[in-house]
């Protein structure tokens, strides 16, 4: 077995954080390690966390994370922030929220940037939460950038799906328009000490019947003041039910194959891409095709097909 | 494809001037870097696990209440045990001229006072980065 996956394998901080920069930085040496711990994966629970940026997202995953330290559990947090699409770097905040847990060897936290990926996730996400499972993590935290609208994706890595919303704004609105009804499994109205509690849980849950009628699971729609650790308790009993639901309808077969859906089509797409437009190889090719296609001396189609041709003979 | 400088900027101890790092670390994105701030308050130990769970490149202190000379040490002290000394530590806010020295010999390779151009900062970072 590969040496760092070994020690991923043991739990070593350092080894897991060593990979996944390896993994971030589409290294080749992190692909043999990948190889070798996806065979001890699979156990962590991984809970997706969105809504929108100050809704309250890393408190609220501080406060899960107490409530299951107390449980005995250990925990692995990615938290993603968006990265500059000018300069290439991000401020990556969300740590400040959790330093609770900064000497806790229980707790194993790392900050992302997106680095270009939308949809609210970064491309090398997958291969986290697999580091962080194989490295013994019960459950795994996903936090997603929290820009807005089209950050769906997070339903493709998570077994549970929470989204936070707080009162007042026209959230519910916002809610429908971005898709964002269909993709959860849990709806928490965070900030519930603030006004307009009682009208935004009314429009969510009226949008949640109008949802559910078919299915054979109601969206529960909770509250919670993460400020104050309230409703905290209530939450991680509903996360239990809903892993407990996925367990018995068969669902959590369904959820983990389009998990490794997502996880392989992504990988192929990564490599390919690197392939084509990373390698010297066809560089000059691609130069030379852009300026056909300006002089209209060919088509963009046509010149597709050229580099196409050269992979998929 | 080029690898992302990683940094990490802290505050040790009790100081409460925070303008200084959060105007660093605004400038370190901007020039490109992916920064991880982590607040006021923190201790040594604090950092340093934070600095190997994120696998940063360099450790930024920022202190302006005089503590710097003990405060600063124990980060480097406590990544020495760590399989971390190619990470680089630089240091800012208000230092006496006459510390630098024995900063410099505990491992905090660049030390920036008040006035520091922010250029002057991403470069040296640039320069001296081991990884
Ligand atoms: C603004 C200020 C405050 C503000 C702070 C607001 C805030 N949130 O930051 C307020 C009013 C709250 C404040 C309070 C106090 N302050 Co005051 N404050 C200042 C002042 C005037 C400017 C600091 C500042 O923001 N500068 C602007 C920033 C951009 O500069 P900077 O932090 O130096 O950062 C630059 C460099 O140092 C460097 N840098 C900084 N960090 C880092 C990190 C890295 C990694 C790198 C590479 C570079 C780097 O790059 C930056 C850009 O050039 C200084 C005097 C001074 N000239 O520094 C006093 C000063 C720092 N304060 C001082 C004191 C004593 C206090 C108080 C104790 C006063 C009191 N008795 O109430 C309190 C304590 C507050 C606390 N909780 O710690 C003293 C400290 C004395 C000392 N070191 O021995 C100073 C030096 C004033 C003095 N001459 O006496 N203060
Ligand atoms: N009033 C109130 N503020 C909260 C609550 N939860 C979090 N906040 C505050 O909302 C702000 C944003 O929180 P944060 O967790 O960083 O949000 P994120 O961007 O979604 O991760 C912070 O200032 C929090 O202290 C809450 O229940 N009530
Ligand atoms: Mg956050």
């Amino acid at each position: 077995m590969n040496d760092i996956a070994s020690r991923v394998l043991k739990g070593d901080p350092q080894s897991v954080a060593r990979l996944i920069t390896l993994a971030e930085n589409n290294s080749p040496e992190a692909i043999g390690a990948m190889k070798d711990i996806h065979l001890h994966t699979g156990d962590a629970h991984v809970i997706g966390i969105t809504g929108v940026m100050g809704s309250g997202k890393s408190t609220l995953i501080c406060e899960l994370t107490r409530e299951y330290r107390k449980q005995g559990l250990e925990v692995g947090i990615i938290a993603i922030d968006p990265t500059s699409p000018f300069s290439g770097g991000a401020l990556l905040g969300d740590r400040i929220r959790m330093m609770e847990f900064a000497t806790d060897n229980g707790v194993f936290i790392r900050s992302m940037g997106t680095r270009g990926m939308l949809g609210g996730l970064t491309t090398a996400v997958y291969d986290v939460v697999e580091i962080l499972d194989a490295a013994g993590m019960d459950i795994v935290m996903v936090e997603t950038v929290g820009v807005g609208q089209a950050e769906v994706d997070v339903i493709k890595i998570a077994d549970t799906t929470i989204v936070v919303l707080v009162p007042g704004l026209g959230d519910s609105i916002q809610m429908i328009k971005a898709g964002v009804m269909e993709i959860a499994d849990i709806y928490v109205v965070n900030k519930a000490d603030r006004s307009g509690v009682e009208q935004t849980l009314a429009e969510v849950e009226s949008l949640v019947d109008i949802a559910c009628t078919n299915r054979d699971r109601k969206t529960p729609v909770l509250t919670t003041i993460s400020k104050e650790s309230k409703g905290v308790v209530e939450l991680i009993d509903e996360i239990d039910k809903h892993k407990k639901y996925l367990k018995k309808s068969k669902m959590f077969e369904v959820q983990r194959r389009k998990r490794y859906e997502a996880e392989l089509v992504e990988i192929i797409r990564k490599r390919l891409m690197n392939f084509i437009f990373d390698e010297s190889k066809f560089k000059g090719k691609i130069e030379s095709l852009i300026d056909q296609i300006s002089n209209k001396e060919l088509d963009p189609y046509t010149a597709a097909d050229e580099i196409l041709g050269k992979i998929l003979r | 494809m080029k690898r992302k400088i990683r940094v990490l900027i802290a505050k040790p101890g009790l100081d409460g001037h925070d303008r200084g790092a959060k105007i660093v670390a605004r400038a370190l994105r901007d020039a490109g870097m992916e920064v991880v701030y982590t607040g006021l308050h923190q201790t040594a130990e604090m950092i340093v696990k934070t600095a190997v769970q994120e696998d940063v490149d360099v450790i930024g202190l920022s202190l302006l209440s005089g503590a710097h000379m003990t405060l600063f040490m124990d980060v480097t002290r406590l990544l020495k045990g760590k399989d971390m000394e190619d990470v680089l530590v630089v240091g800012g806010g208000v230092i006496p001229e006459e510390d630098i020295p024995a900063l410099k010999k505990a491992g905090i390779a660049g030390v920036f006072g008040p006035g520091t151009r922010i250029e002057d900062i991403v470069e040296f970072i640039r320069k001296n980065v081991k990884r």
